[in-house]
């Protein structure tokens, strides 16, 4: 179908399931879906550089983190305009902060594509691996400067109180789940529309043979560039909402590893060729994790994780999507 | 005289201590048809890949179309006109053979006439050019099911596509039977008459001859020999560097 | 292991004592630096197989030593030498599963890393079910305290382990070099076909190789938890010296590992003592990165 189709189908499904969860009028929904919809997020961004062009991002969580940090870093100069500011701006500043959360998200992305374009134009003239291994370098170093930065809390964190209540969506957490929706489908719309295009064609040739693709009039670094800005982008974005969701964040909880775990399992089980792998894979893992860490706990429940990883490497590249066209292909000859 | 449209001069490369290729000149005219032919491990395809810049030459240069092209990327030179198949074969694996072919149409040729090539001008040319190899039948399968010989002509389809000014073909037909080989020569003819100038690279004599204008041979990273193919085959130095290995 | 930061007046009058201490302390943490990463050196530097879960490997060795340790008394490295050849075959086995899903079939690069990636996470969590976030430390005869000369100070803790890392990798570079398998490992990343013609199989080599790849971790492991009481996740924090190590030194080259394990061990020694400890982590990854950037094939890279 044509995107603009598709994009009617997805905000109509999302503003289908929002009404349904507003109906159930239980908080803990929205809170435990959140979470999901920002995997889908974060799987379908990681895979447009890992699953369309081959090259593996270890350092998502890094990503995620800075779009969280910009936003705690806004957050925290809104609160302290007296301190920062001269009398004289103090007044027009007010008019600005406290910044609306679309605006962060957008900040945030920015600022993530840039940190993805200066590690990018460092890394990817090397082989794919050296690409990875920065990646997960570049992660921890952000993760010390935050560490090491009192303004956004250092190590002892930072509180981010958002409103109880906005005018329209009732509870907070409802807007949240509101923001990430769009997101969702801005970061589906993008992996859909990138297949179809020309630049679908290069990243593949990318992931296929860099030098062939080379031979054949393919500019693979500026390809392999604005992979990396966008993935950045929209993982830097998925990260933004986080503080206010979370209303506490310190380094350890924003760098968590489980990101950069989720953000590989997920598109691998779901399938990497394909927008739609990641966003089963999201939906699957992210659900199960919820139950999961509920039901047993939340060391066992990333033990599963890493095993269907393994597991599905293994045996099923394809992931999910592979396995059903593997399934189609055989039924229809049959 | 106009200066050749290929001209590399003085080229050297070395891997670690080993001399790969070792002051090379070689040049070629605008509508040329070349055989370089030498014994395994000569240097040929290390030439190749300097000229095209998928290796970079530690000395001499490689001048294009009256361009120097030394510090450019692959792509860059491609996009000037410059294409070549590979030794062994290197197709997309995860498409199409026609798509394979969509390729260096979509971003080759649409870089050069500075517009987007349409999906309806993109899948014409596609099938024009498979027609041309012969593999129109199976433009929808994926290249893990071509056997050799199909690979190789998809291969050569696939530098076609880019509308080079210059074309390498680097061994397309080794495996080829003697009909097959005849196609390939009337093939690369066809594209000569059509304004290509082509660099054969080949170990089948009997396409080489019967294809080149101008025969040279590299044997140990030198260039030995360089003339009429009928003279440079009589060459003492040429017969002794192939029967005295 | 390091000294806490010194506030910026006093830094113009820092006894010198201080400085060479923490030299001498980055040397020896380079030994076993260097230790850590000769397993990687192999693995990823002549087979050019990225085991990013070699440092789970290594805490493995770790909390091995440290049960037996607790539980019969035995010392640390002894414990690790005797389970060598259970190392050995665990890397033999996770070679032969990644030879037999990716290798073969040349998709190495995502599935592998993946895979390994996979495998690094797997471990960790697993040692966290079994033994919690608690630190663990070892007791050893050595343990606190320190062979003094002049002014400068060996901590016990640190000089044995770095003395019996340079044996190790003292041993490693000699078996390269000097017996047939040896040299056989040097070979097979560069030339598979000269070996196939020797009648030696490419794959053989490759497993015997990354065996011994993951045989060092285990006596890595038992220096690790020797130097550091560790956790889990403390793995992670050796990934990036592993590889900044491995870059900076060049691939495939020992004897640059060497010299960048001990560079590695005395930036980061003096950055802890300027700057503080927190900034340690970031000194390997931002050497890495430069690396990377400035001179990928390393100090002394082929």
């Amino acid at each position: 179908m044509r995107t603009p189709a598709f994009i009617f189908w997805q905000v109509a499904a999302a503003a289908a399931l929002y009404l349904v969860f507003r109906h159930l009028d239980n908080d803990y929904i929205f809170f435990a879906s959140y979470t999901v919809l920002q995997f889908i997020v974060l799987s379908t961004a990681w895979n447009i550089l890992g699953g369309y062009c081959g090259y593996v991002n270890f350092g998502s969580a890094g990503f995620f983190a800075l779009g969280a940090y910009s936003s705690v870093c806004l957050y925290t100069i809104g609160q302290s305009l007296e301190e920062l500011f001269p009398e004289s701006l103090v007044a027009p500043m007010q008019l600005i902060f406290p910044l609306p959360l679309p605006v962060l998200i957008i900040v945030a992305g920015m600022v993530a594509g840039l940190v993805g374009l200066g590690t990018g134009y460092l890394t990817l003239r090397l082989r794919g691996v050296f690409f990875a291994i920065a990646t997960l370098a570049l992660a921890v170093v952000l993760q010390t400067f935050i560490v090491n930065w009192s303004f956004v809390g250092g190590s002892r964190g930072a509180y981010v109180i958002p409103p109880n209540e906005i005018p329209f969506f009732g509870p907070y957490i409802q807007y949240l789940f509101v923001l990430m929706l769009v997101l969702v489908i801005i970061s589906l719309t993008c992996a859909r529309l990138i297949e179809r295009s020309r630049l679908g064609y290069g990243f593949a040739t990318i992931r296929d043979d860099e030098l062939a693709a080379e031979a054949c009039g393919v500019p693979t670094l500026r390809l392999k560039l604005i992979a990396t800005v966008l993935s950045g982008a929209l993982m830097g974005m998925a990260g933004a909402p986080f503080p206010f969701y979370i209303g506490y964040i310190e380094p350890g909880s924003a760098f968590d590893l489980s990101y950069a775990v989720n953000s590989i399992a997920m598109p691998m089980i779901g399938g990497t060729t394909s927008w739609a792998g990641p966003l089963i894979g999201a939906v699957l893992l992210g659900t199960l994790q919820q139950v999961a860490t509920v039901t047993i706990s939340s060391a066992i429940n990333l033990l599963i994780v890493g095993l269907l990883l393994i597991g599905f490497v293994i045996v099923a590249p394809g992931g999910i999507v592979g396995l059903w066209q593997k399934w189609v292909s055989r039924s229809s000859k049959a | 005289m106009t200066a050749p449209l290929l001209q590399v001069s003085q080229l050297s490369k070395r891997f670690g201590g080993f001399v790969a290729l070792d002051t090379v000149d070689f040049n070629v005219a605008e509508g040329e048809r070349v055989g370089l032919i030498g014994p395994n491990g000569s240097g040929k395809s290390t030439l190749v890949n300097c000229i095209c810049g998928t290796l970079h030459n530690e000395t001499g240069s490689v001048t294009f179309g009256g361009e120097k092209v030394d510090g450019l990327i692959a792509h860059e030179r491609t996009r000037r006109g410059l294409a070549r198949s590979f030794q062994l074969p290197r197709p997309f694996m995860s498409m199409s053979v026609a798509d394979n072919i969509r390729v260096p149409l979509l971003y080759t040729v649409a870089a050069r006439v500075g517009h987007h090539v349409s999906k309806a001008e993109a899948d014409e040319r596609c099938m024009e050019l498979l027609k041309m190899v012969g593999l129109d039948a199976k433009a929808a399968k994926n290249p893990r099911d071509l056997t050799q010989v199909e690979m190789r002509k998809l291969e050569l389809a696939r530098a076609m596509a880019a509308e080079p000014k210059l074309l390498i073909a680097d061994e397309s037909m080794a495996g080829l039977s003697h009909s097959e080989v005849e196609d390939i020569v009337t093939l690369l003819i066809r594209l000569n008459e059509r304004g290509v100038t082509i660099i054969m690279i080949e170990h089948i004599m009997r396409a080489v001859m019967s294809f080149s204008q101008r025969l040279a041979v590299l044997v140990s990273g030198k260039k030995i020999a360089d003339g009429k193919p009928d003279d440079v085959i009589k060459d003492q130095e040429v017969i002794g560097a192939y029967l005295g290995q | 292991m390091t000294a806490t930061a010194i506030p910026v007046r006093q830094r113009m009058d820092i006894p010198f004592d201080l400085i060479i201490n923490a030299v001498i302390a980055g040397l020896l943490l380079g030994g076993f630096y260097a230790a850590v990463t000769a397993g990687i050196s192999i693995s990823f530097g002549m087979l050019d197989i990225v085991n990013i879960a070699h440092p789970a490997f290594i805490l493995l060795g770790s909390y091995i030593a440290y049960v037996v340790n607790v539980e019969l008394g035995v010392d640390p490295i002894v414990v690790s030498i005797l389970v060598l050849p259970a190392f050995y075959a665990l890397g033999g086995f996770v070679y032969q599963v990644y030879y037999v899903s990716f290798e073969k079939y040349g998709q190495e690069s995502l599935r592998g890393l993946a895979f390994f990636f996979g495998l690094l996470f797997v471990t960790e969590v697993c040692l966290l079910l079994i033994f919690g976030v608690d630190y663990r430390s070892v007791d050893a005869v050595y343990i606190g305290s320190s062979v003094r000369l002049g002014t400068m100070e060996f901590p016990l803790r640190l000089l044995v382990p770095c003395l019996t890392a340079l044996a190790m990798f003292a041993g490693l570079q000699i078996f390269l070099a000097r017996t047939f398998i040896g040299r056989a490992v040097m070979a097979v990343s560069q030339d598979p076909l000269a070996l196939r013609l020797m009648a030696v199989d490419p794959t053989r080599i490759k497993r015997i190789a990354f065996g011994i790849s993951i045989a060092t971790a285990s006596m890595a492991g038992a220096f690790l938890i020797i130097i550091q009481p560790v956790i889990p996740s403390v793995g992670r924090d050796y990934i990036g010296r592993i590889f900044a190590i491995c870059v900076l030194g060049g691939l495939g080259s020992l004897p640059g590992t060497l010299i960048a394990a001990l560079l590695l061990g005395i930036i980061e020694s003096l950055t802890s003592v300027f700057y503080g400890p927190s900034w340690a982590p970031a000194v390997s990854f931002g050497i890495l990165l430069l690396t990377l950037a400035v001179r990928p094939s390393g100090i002394l890279g082929r």
